[in-house]
């Protein structure tokens, strides 16, 4: 019965046994935060008055964490944490280079943007039934994506911020949403189950889930295995994740749905998530593959940021308007994952972070609009120029930064595009980028001029609706101020996503973050 | 083994999208639900199909049997039945309040977040 206890065993081979350093923790800090506050959050769900209070500081407090992350990963390099002690591909890895760090803190910055608005535009109902515990939830599965290391896991980290969307869409359970919820619902479990397909393909190609491992093992299996169908079935999944063009129309379908907050959070964050993944499996796992896919890739993108843009155009509602401003913008991130150049995914970069802010506050902006001017048709609403100044500064800043004139952020990433593109002689889909911009300034335009500017056509009747700075304004503020900052001062955030761009496409050093030994090249 | 399970998974595929191809949200339905089971027994057939051979090294480091299964995919197809399952729940919750809600099961009557009658944006003030 003892006979086990004969051979003392080495693990050393085969389990981690160093202590993980503290500075590393911080890699699952953000889960664990969302987690189990989430979890908090849903014991006192009954308690509508508490729960902001819990939520909001977690927010920040998930910000600090997600800004001390990032600042550890441009200090070390990409910080890796194996969970259960198994040393990788055996465990399950945690990752982080600079791309996942800095979309992980753009999307803590706006998910606290929404919590602070969601405090006034979430009445109490809409707080029984769980805003701010499918919130944190939600921030679980996209800290969950943006970090992990392994494609498996990527999966349930999806599948963990979809059913929490699913949550957040329908809070209202009005017809509008139900319709929404349903297109919204079944194509997404369509995408992510071709997700689960190509996954299945993939462990039996590699045998291995853990990305580092997998980039390591392509360059041997690539005359042997079919990658590049493998590719096209990650990129269908992730296109359709992402709403890229022929994929994309589960997006205009819900988004203009559900409450203006939850709106924005999902302009914000969700269709990021897929182009981060995407990003990862294509540049980082699948370079050589990407290189063959790469011309379809650019017809996706420019066709996206085209329609996207001209569906922008053919918008009465405000809201509806954005989602496909949501769509053009996904298109104009592909264009940089097409040309896969040190500045096309440095633009790529940048221009997923522009997105995530000026989208999140573009939505928040048109419930304040629509708040002030009684509606969200352009039709009709009018006058808010005059009404409300202090919000129409701040909406014209934003419309110039989604259409991308300077001095705001959607200026730079777009120059960068547009010279990567031009550097390879995709005149075309510099072109597209130009021409999705115009359509776009056209599009804002026309809302400027007839939400904003026209005059007010019940004058003088009722008094200004009131908004309250605190917890309307405030969080538009801070999200515009991003958005100037990132516009006149981009030298950091360009730097940033220059080194994120060469830390993917040059994974060594991420490969050797898992596999210290792994160190030839 | 294979060769029948991977019959299977493919009339499982084909039965899944012509479902999907439906007007009828009930038929969608039923395809999410046989396209999530299509997806676990792919997975589950890649692993290998062996009985009574445990995965396990023996003591000189190769495998007790010659074919083993390979646990690996099992483990993961158990966390994909049990997302597909909260997931087909949802669907189904969803689905009947569409149906209360919008008193149609037809996806092209489904109108109500995109009225059919398209306003064109004003051309002037």
């Amino acid at each position: 019965m003892a006979s086990s206890q004969k051979t003392p065993v080495d693990i050393s081979a085969a389990m981690v046994v160093e202590p993980v350093a503290l500075a590393d923790w911080l890699v699952i800090a953000p889960l664990v935060l969302c987690m189990s506050l989430g979890s908090l959050l849903l014991m006192v769900r009954k308690d509508t008055r508490l729960q902001p209070y819990i939520a909001i500081p977690s927010l920040v407090a998930l910000v600090a964490i997600n800004a001390a992350l990032l600042a550890h990963v441009i200090l070390s390099g990409p910080v890796t944490m194996t969970m259960g002690r198994w040393l990788p591909p055996f465990g399950i890895s945690f990752t982080v280079d600079i791309l996942g760090a800095v979309l992980n803190l753009t999307a803590a910055i706006a998910a606290l943007a929404g919590g602070i608005y969601g405090a006034g535009d979430v009445n109490k109902s809409g707080r029984r039934y769980g805003f701010y515990p499918f919130l944190l939830l939600m921030m679980a599965g996209v800290s969950g994506a943006f970090l992990t290391g392994d494609v498996f896991n990527l999966y349930v980290w999806f599948e963990v911020l979809l059913i929490a969307s699913f949550g957040l869409l329908v809070l209202g359970s009005e017809r509008k949403q139900i319709d929404g919820a349903t297109k919204y619902a079944f194509l997404n479990l369509v995408a992510t189950t071709l997700f689960l397909i190509a996954t299945g393909y993939l462990y039996g190609i590699f045998g291995t889930l853990n990305m580092a491992d997998i980039a390591l093992k392509a360059p041997e299996l690539r005359d042997k295995a079919p990658l590049i169908t493998l590719l096209s079935l990650f990129l269908l999944a992730f296109g359709m994740k992402a709403a890229a063009f022929p994929a994309h129309f589960w997006l205009p379908a819900s988004y203009h749905t559900p409450r203006v907050v939850v709106s924005a959070l999902f302009a914000g964050l969700l269709t990021k998530v897929g182009v981060y993944a995407l990003m990862r499996v294509a540049l980082v796992l699948f370079p050589a593959e990407r290189d063959a896919l790469g011309w379809v890739i650019a017809v996706i993108a420019a066709a996206t940021m085209i329609f996207g843009a001209m569906g922008a155009l053919a918008q009465t509602d405000f809201r509806r308007l954005l989602g496909y401003l949501v769509i053009s913008g996904i298109g104009i991130m592909f264009a940089g994952i097409a040309l896969a150049s040190p500045g096309g995914v440095t633009g790529t970069i940048f221009y997923a972070v522009h997105s995530m802010i000026v989208m999140t506050a573009l939505y928040l902006v048109s419930g304040l609009a629509a708040r002030a001017a009684g509606g969200f048709s352009i039709a009709t609403s009018s006058g808010i120029y005059s009404s409300h100044l202090f919000l129409a500064a701040l909406t014209l800043v934003l419309f110039f930064a989604v259409s991308g004139l300077p001095p705001f952020s959607g200026f730079w990433p777009k120059v960068i595009l547009v010279k990567a593109s031009l550097d390879v002689g995709a005149w075309w889909l510099a072109g597209a980028i130009l021409l999705s911009g115009f359509l776009t300034t056209i599009a804002v335009g026309r809302v400027w001029v007839l939400s904003y500017w026209r005059p007010a056509k019940t004058q003088g009747k009722a008094a200004p609706v009131h908004l309250n700075p605190m917890i309307d304004y405030a969080p538009v503020v801070g999200l515009t101020v991003l958005v100037v900052l990132l516009g006149v001062f981009p030298q950091q955030m360009l730097e940033l996503s220059q080194t994120g761009s060469e830390q993917v496409l040059n994974p060594i050093d991420y490969i050797r973050s898992v596999f210290p030994q792994e160190a030839q090249q | 083994m294979e060769g029948p399970m991977i019959l299977l998974v493919g009339v499982f595929f084909a039965v899944a999208i012509y479902l999907f191809l439906s007007k009828h949200i009930i038929r969608i339905l039923l395809g999410a639900a046989i396209l999530s089971n299509a997806v676990n027994l792919l997975i589950f057939t890649s692993g290998r199909l062996t009985r009574e051979v445990p995965p396990i090294l023996g003591t000189n480091g190769a495998a007790e049997g010659a074919l083993t299964a390979n646990p690996l995919p099992q483990a993961l197809i158990l966390t994909a039945i049990v997302i597909a399952f909260s997931f087909f729940a949802f669907l189904l919750v969803l689905a009947y309040r569409a149906y209360q809600e919008l008193e149609t099961d037809d996806t092209d009557e489904m109108r109500a977040a995109e009225p059919k009658e398209q306003n064109v944006p004003p051309l002037g003030y």
